[in-house]
């Protein structure tokens, strides 16, 4: 009992960092390696798999980062992956900040393009761009040869 | 207006523009017929780069910018000399704005007129790019069934053959997707038209995608008939299959409605026989040479002389 009280304690409370809840179950890992995040850091990594929800009567993935902040690419990136997540900025013990992931209006250098004959694909100095044509479900369209790619493919791209 | 803007899709150009190219186009053609020469581009230079080969399109570009009094430089196999050193299609191009007033570019990659219009300073114009769109080839197409019935409004067009790797028809669909023009898509299920061009179509215009070219025949005002190429079935059976149900013969004009026309953006193969030439509804050779006064009058709006 004593064993499992201190675990929880340990994954439930961070000093300074964020928390990214609600992350469609399955995804953490996705989520993490989208952040560059190996666990060679030196910074604590928690991660909750397979979380019972507490709204839904579903599951979800919850990722705990101390002393970390995302940058905006960051959240776009997350936003891709798992569009429902939600953004907990810890600051001495407490939430500083809680929002919700939002997918952009164009996606650049984030997501390449699934097209193996596209030129974005080729050795050129531009980064692989799309319009978000539709966000549920997520459609992203390809600037440059105007092919759509949708989930997972999107995923398996970033 | 089309002054200095770039030409890579359809999209690129909106509808009074089209018509304003085709009015243009017809006074050309009125032009070239009555032998007179035309000197307001004198000073004008075009680059074409065509990576892969297609002589009909770069003939008609160079002819259109000829006949406008303009002069050409041609890198005619651009492979062997900047790509092949492992330059960028975008330093190139950067390199060829220098040189010249409008860029035309056929690549096989898909969306390489994109990427080259975004690093040239000048206008660019897309003779092609793989899989992707061919603008000129869809102004063509238009011009010819403008100049046949007027106007696309109420038009049955059935559009036969290589849906998949077509791109002439990708841009034709997208181009009449603008007017309340029926469409039918007859294809082989292994050549239909990809999902990413239908489904970039306006939701409220419906195709009629089917394998039964006979079920629509009789109502067709025009008949655009594609390339079927060998190379795309792995069964030689299969091509001898689907040739046998799509090819084009004089019994296939004789269901065809009166003042209906044939079109094909050539070369045909054995799509169509050679005994249709003859037939009141052939129209692929005019169509083909419609391709200089067309290209003439958008070279024209782009340069921003007329
Ligand atoms: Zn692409």
């Amino acid at each position: 009992m004593e064993e499992n009280n201190k675990s929880t304690l340990k994954v439930s409370k961070i000093r300074d960092g964020i928390v990214i809840d609600h992350i469609d179950h399955g995804k953490a890992l996705k989520v993490l390696s989208t952040l560059g995040i190996s666990g060679g850091e030196e910074f604590t990594v928690s991660v909750l798999m397979n979380v019972k929800s507490k709204t839904m009567n579903s599951f979800k993935d919850v990722v705990k980062i101390e002393r970390r902040v995302l940058k905006k690419v960051e959240l776009d990136r997350i936003s891709l992956v798992s569009p429902g997540a939600t953004i907990n900025i810890i600051k001495n013990f407490e939430i500083e900040r809680k929002f919700k992931v939002e997918i952009p209006d164009s996606i650049i250098g984030i997501v390449k393009c699934s097209n193996q004959n596209c030129i974005s694909n080729n050795k050129e100095p531009v980064s692989a761009e799309f319009r978000v044509e539709s966000k549920n479900p997520l459609i992203l369209r390809c600037v440059y040869c105007d092919r759509t790619m949708i989930q997972p493919e999107i995923c398996h791209k970033i | 207006m089309l002054k200095q803007r770039d030409v890579v899709s359809v999209d690129d150009i909106e509808t009074d523009e089209m018509f304003a190219i085709f009015e243009l186009a017809k006074k050309y053609e009125n032009l070239l017929k009555s032998g007179k020469r035309i000197s307001d581009f004198e000073s004008k230079i075009m680059a074409t780069f065509f990576y892969e080969p297609s002589t009909r399109t770069r003939l008609s570009f160079e002819s259109a910018m000829h006949r406008l009094g303009g002069s050409v430089l041609s890198v005619p196999e651009p492979k062997s000399s900047s790509a092949a050193k492992g330059e960028t299609l975008a330093d190139t191009m950067r390199m060829a704005s220098a040189y010249s007033d409008i860029i035309v570019i056929r690549h096989p990659l898909d969306g390489s007129a994109r990427l080259a219009s975004k690093f040239s300073s000048v206008p660019v114009i897309n003779g092609g790019d793989g899989s992707g769109q061919h603008p000129t080839q869809t102004l063509l197409d238009l011009y010819t069934m403008w100049k046949e019935f007027g106007g696309f409004d109420k038009l049955t067009i059935t559009v036969l053959g290589d849906l998949k790797y077509g791109r002439t028809t990708h841009s034709l669909i997208r181009m009449l997707s603008r007017f309340k023009a029926n469409v039918n898509l007859v294809s082989p299920d292994t050549l239909k038209m990809p999902e990413h061009v239908i489904s970039a179509l306006p939701k409220n215009f419906k195709v009629n995608v089917t394998g039964d070219l006979n079920a629509v025949l009789p109502k067709t005002d025009v008949l655009y008939v594609t390339r079927i190429q060998k190379e795309r079935f792995v069964d030689p059976n299969e091509y001898q299959g689907v040739i046998g149900a799509y090819s084009i013969n004089l019994e296939t004009t004789q269901e065809m409605k009166k003042g209906s026309i044939i079109m094909h953006p050539l070369p045909r193969i054995d799509e169509i026989t050679p005994d249709v030439d003859e037939t009141v509804n052939a129209r692929y050779f005019q169509q083909a040479a419609n391709g200089v006064p067309v290209r003439m009058a958008l070279i024209s709006k782009m340069l921003g002389v007329n």
